[in-house]
């Protein structure tokens, strides 16, 4: 299990050439393992909530490094799509100190709620309150203006763990999406 | 001083893991089986684009390509949905026995179901009167009667009904229609869509419209060598109905559906992912969450379903407990009532605890966010004595209290055929 978590943190990071909103992905990969290739939802009526990988883009590596400037979390628009119509966020407190694998705040479609992980250890700066008014940002714009809270990293070094957007877009595939 | 990398994610992951266990342990609990059945419009529900889950053993559609549980919900009310429910069990039970076998396991009074007429029933535990299964009983005649169960109960029921039916055993025959076909059209249109295809196919009008809510026929079709039976009944709180068809001719029946109702673009194919949140808006329980072995159809809301008489002579399985509750509610201890929730849509398992204080006074056994209402909506078991409507409750969702307030249900209006 240790080993499995170790192979896959020491992939390679995509590192921007400039500031702009990057993709780089962590998944949990215990569920993964034990589930079906074929569905994202099983059980009528309550479909199980597909996994819904947690995005986080570096804002300029180096700023990121240093410290200097929040993470922005939000999901994919793999989680996006999968997920359905959004209709609730609950988001997390402005100054909530959170543990990377910790759940952050829910996001609910008419069948089913999905835990929204913080993929770092931090404490949350801001909440992206527009999604209480309107939900369906995050299906319009799940990598964009639907940005679900911004975390000011503990370690900075722990964004440079993180998958890669074509490790994750790869990984995407392979399950047959 | 941070504890090393490895450790925190570590430990990080085992607290994911458990917070996803509630999500998933349904997923593991319903692990896909080897080999998933098919019902007979598989390959239509494929070529249309659906995607499909496993479902009680079978693989079923739950949503047509790239539209939302939302848009699915939205087209059943104000047009026509067309849902396979082929995976439900339907079966037939014929003979002499055939009432008396349904009068010991259910308590429901069947000699006041009139021929071709249907009534909710449920098969019932011994001595506890908990609900082994919810089913819709038609009457076909004194000697014959025709029942539809869930799928998700099958060998469940199929071994109730055989341990129950051997005092009967000479006496009653029954059959489960394997591979027969059922699909349920529903919606405001769906009267127009269905007289015109039938009419249609068998040349000359039929009439729907004395056809009540509740009740059934047969429409012979010679073209297809077999005779439709016909329910005005459905799932979703709108006007609609269930029709079995042999399974040889159940795909050509459903296109025929689907080309009439294409006309002026009434009909749409809907999968299970809606049929949640309509019956749900309907106030209508679904086995396994709102019901299930431990709950009592007085409990349950469905005291109708107990025959009065029936109650008064305590002749069926459970009669111990249901027919004591049946004459006083004091001794009843909790009730299914539906909410309206603030904020975060209750979903099932969500404690409800008495407003203001931790104090656990129920269940929430479904819930979601209503597309027609655009409120969240809900049903759960309270303690009784907070089961009265208006009474206000907390809902705890993901460790916030949310308001809920008691709400009389159906929470949307049916629109069920009635006889005027």
């Amino acid at each position: 299990m240790a080993s499995l978590l170790r192979s896959l943190l020491t992939r390679p990071v995509f590192k921007p050439a400039y500031t702009t909103r990057v993709v780089v992905h962590r998944r949990n990969f215990t569920c993964l393992r034990n589930t079906p290739r074929t569905t994202n939802g099983s059980f009528y009526p309550n479909l199980a909530a597909a996994l819904v990988p947690t995005l986080l883009p570096s804002i300029g590596r180096s700023q990121a490094d240093r410290g200097e400037l929040p993470a922005t979390v939000g999901i994919t628009e793999y989680a996006q799509k999968a997920l359905g119509e959004v209709v609730y966020v609950e988001l997390p407190r402005a100054d909530a100190e959170v543990e990377a694998g910790e759940v952050v705040g829910a996001v609910e479609s008419v069948k089913s709620a999905s835990d929204i992980l913080s993929p770092l250890s931090g404490t949350i700066v801001e909440a992206n309150n527009e999604l209480g008014n309107n939900p369906k940002l995050i299906n319009k714009s799940a990598e964009g203006d639907g940005w679900i809270c911004k975390i000011k990293v503990d370690d900075p070094e722990d964004i440079e763990a993180l998958m890669s957007k074509e490790d994750y877009d790869a990984h995407v595939k392979g399950m047959g999406h | 001083m941070l504890l090393p990398r490895t450790t925190r994610l570590a430990s990080a992951l085992r607290v994911a893991v458990n917070s996803r266990l509630n999500a998933f342990s349904r997923f593991y609990s319903s692990a896909a089986p080897r080999t998933l059945a098919r019902t007979p419009l598989y390959d239509l529900h494929v070529a249309r684009g659906a995607k499909m889950v496993p479902f009680a053993g079978y693989f079923m559609p739950v949503l047509y390509s790239d539209e939302s549980v939302g848009e699915s919900h939205n087209w059943v009310r104000e047009k026509a949905g067309l849902f396979d429910v082929s995976h439900m069990v339907q079966h037939r039970l014929t003979g002499p026995g055939a009432l008396p076998f349904l009068h010991s396991v259910t308590p429901s009074d069947l000699t006041r179901l009139p021929q071709f007429r249907s009534t909710l029933s449920v098969f019932l535990h011994p001595v506890t009167g908990g609900i082994v299964d919810d089913l819709i009983i038609t009457s076909h005649g004194p000697d014959g009667f025709y029942l539809v169960t869930n799928a998700a109960c099958k060998d469940k029921d199929l071994a109730y009904i055989a341990r129950n039916m051997k005092p009967f055993a000479s006496d009653v025959k029954h059959e489960v229609l394997t591979g027969q076909g059922l699909v349920a059209l529903q919606g405001p249109l769906a009267k127009d869509i269905l007289t015109e295809y039938l009419s249609g196919l068998t040349g000359s009008p039929v009439d729907l419209s004395k056809l009540y809510f509740g009740a059934s026929m047969f429409v012979e079709i010679p073209s297809l060598g077999e005779k439709l039976h016909v329910v005005r009944a459905g799932y979703t709180g709108e006007d609609g109905f269930e029709i079995s068809i042999s399974e040889k001719n159940t795909e050509t029946v459903t296109t025929g559906l689907l080309d009439v109702g294409s006309i002026g673009g009434r009909i749409r194919l809907s999968g299970l992912g809606a049929r949640d949140s309509l019956r749900l808006e309907a106030g209508m329980c679904l086995y396994g969450h709102d019901l299930d072995d431990t709950t009592t159809p007085i409990e349950a809301g469905l005291k109708w379903v107990v025959g009065k008489t029936r109650a008064m002579d305590g002749n069926f399985l459970g009669a111990e407990t249901i027919s004591g509750q049946y004459d006083s509610w004091s001794i009843v201890p909790r009730r299914r009532v539906g909410f309206l929730v603030e904020g975060a849509p209750a979903r099932e398992g969500a404690e409800i605890v008495e407003r203001g204080t931790d104090n656990v006074i129920g269940k929430i056994t479904s819930g979601c966010p209503s597309p027609t209402l655009g409120k969240n909506i809900a049903m759960g078991y309270v303690r009784s004595g907070f089961h009265k409507r208006a009474t206000e409750v907390g809902i705890k969702v993901r460790g916030k209290k949310h308001s809920g307030i008691v709400t009389k249900m159906p929470f949307v209006e049916t629109k069920y055929y009635k006889a005027p």
